[in-house]
């Protein structure tokens, strides 16, 4: 059944307006079109989204695992880009 | 020719609300045969969207007719009021889109009147005229898919749109209890149709689109071959077991 040469889409939601699109999972389709209304049927059907965005996966470029050491490990002993710092004032909301 | 109305009466409510509950009860069905043999899990997931809808509908319709159970698991063949064309089987996937194209269509121009009518069906097809407008547009996408891609596609597509095409005339008989003439409603069906079948690349099927043998038929009880075959696996389970709960 899974025996298709449809090219992958990444789906990506936005559960509601003010918020950003989340990826939500990836699906088959032979088009823009059938992998909007794909993603439709697969991962709003229970109410989670207002928008949905497909993208090819194949547009996608992503970090390699290989290269987790250069990219993320340099970040992991620096506190000080943390705004942790600060002292936050009595009656300062929203922050 | 457009014809008088006569006004609804609670029997006529009954009888109109049998008729379209089994249309969507039938369909919810066939479509529901699928599962596990769509060609694709996406494409089995929208089938499954559909039907499922078409089952909510069915629900809401046959409790306006009495108890929806009793109805959909322990009447006989002739006792069923859908039209033809819902029990038509799967066929080839171009068959099955043939078939949701044809009756989405029409189910779209019937709530849409519905919805802006003053009968008991008003607040369901105002709900269930969205659902239905996605149901159209899926088959809609793939007929053009299907019409317009490889020959192979645009040869099964022409040959179900044809199988089909005697199984619409019936959708624009007259159905007592609506508040509107099902005749009005078929000139946008075939403009519309007629539309998309004319981007997909294929020609409208110039065949009759009903025949002495099935005018009115399912409406009034009289069923295809195939349709007695699908109703024995859809009750046997309930006839088997009657009252067995979960």
């Amino acid at each position: 059944m899974t025996d298709t040469d449809w090219p992958l889409w990444e789906v990506f939601v936005r559960s509601r307006r003010g918020l950003s699109h989340t990826h939500a999972g990836s699906l088959h389709a032979p088009d823009a079109a059938f992998a909007l209304r794909n993603a439709r049927d697969l991962y709003t059907r229970r109410g989670e989204g207002v928008s949905l965005w497909v993208v090819p996966s194949s547009a996608i470029t992503a970090s390699s695992p290989d290269e987790k050491d250069p990219f993320f490990e340099p970040a992991a002993d620096k506190p000080y880009r943390h705004p942790t710092f600060y002292e936050i004032p009595e009656g300062v909301k929203h922050l | 020719m457009t014809r008088e109305a006569p006004a609804p009466t609670a029997a006529h409510t009954a009888d109109a609300a049998l008729a379209l509950g089994d249309d969507a009860l039938v369909l919810s069905h066939r479509l529901g045969e699928l599962m596990g043999h769509a060609p694709v899990l996406e494409e089995e997931v929208a089938l499954a969207n559909i039907a499922l809808d078409l089952l909510g509908q069915a629900r809401i319709l046959l409790s306006m007719a009495g108890d929806e159970d009793e109805l959909a698991y322990l009447r006989e063949e002739r006792a069923f009021r859908n039209v033809q064309l819902v029990e038509q089987p799967n066929g080839d996937f171009a068959h099955t889109i043939a078939r949701q194209l044809y009756f989405s269509t029409y189910q779209h121009l019937l709530y849409d009147r519905l919805a802006a009518g003053r009968s008991p069906f008003a607040g369901l097809a105002a709900k269930a005229v969205k659902e239905v407008a996605y149901h159209r547009d899926h088959a809609e996408q793939w007929t053009l898919r299907l019409g317009d891609g490889t020959e192979t596609g645009h040869e099964r597509m022409g040959r179900a749109c044809t199988a089909l095409w005697r199984f619409t005339g019936e959708l624009f008989r007259p159905l007592d209890g609506l508040d509107l003439d099902p005749a009005d409603l078929e000139p946008a069906w075939l403009e519309s149709v007629g539309d998309i079948l004319g981007r997909a690349g294929l020609a409208v099927p110039d065949g009759p689109r009903t025949g002495a043998w099935t005018a009115g038929a399912g409406r009034e009880g009289l069923h295809t071959e195939p349709f007695g075959w699908m109703l024995a696996e859809m009750q046997h389970l309930h006839r088997s077991h009657p009252g067995a709960t979960w």
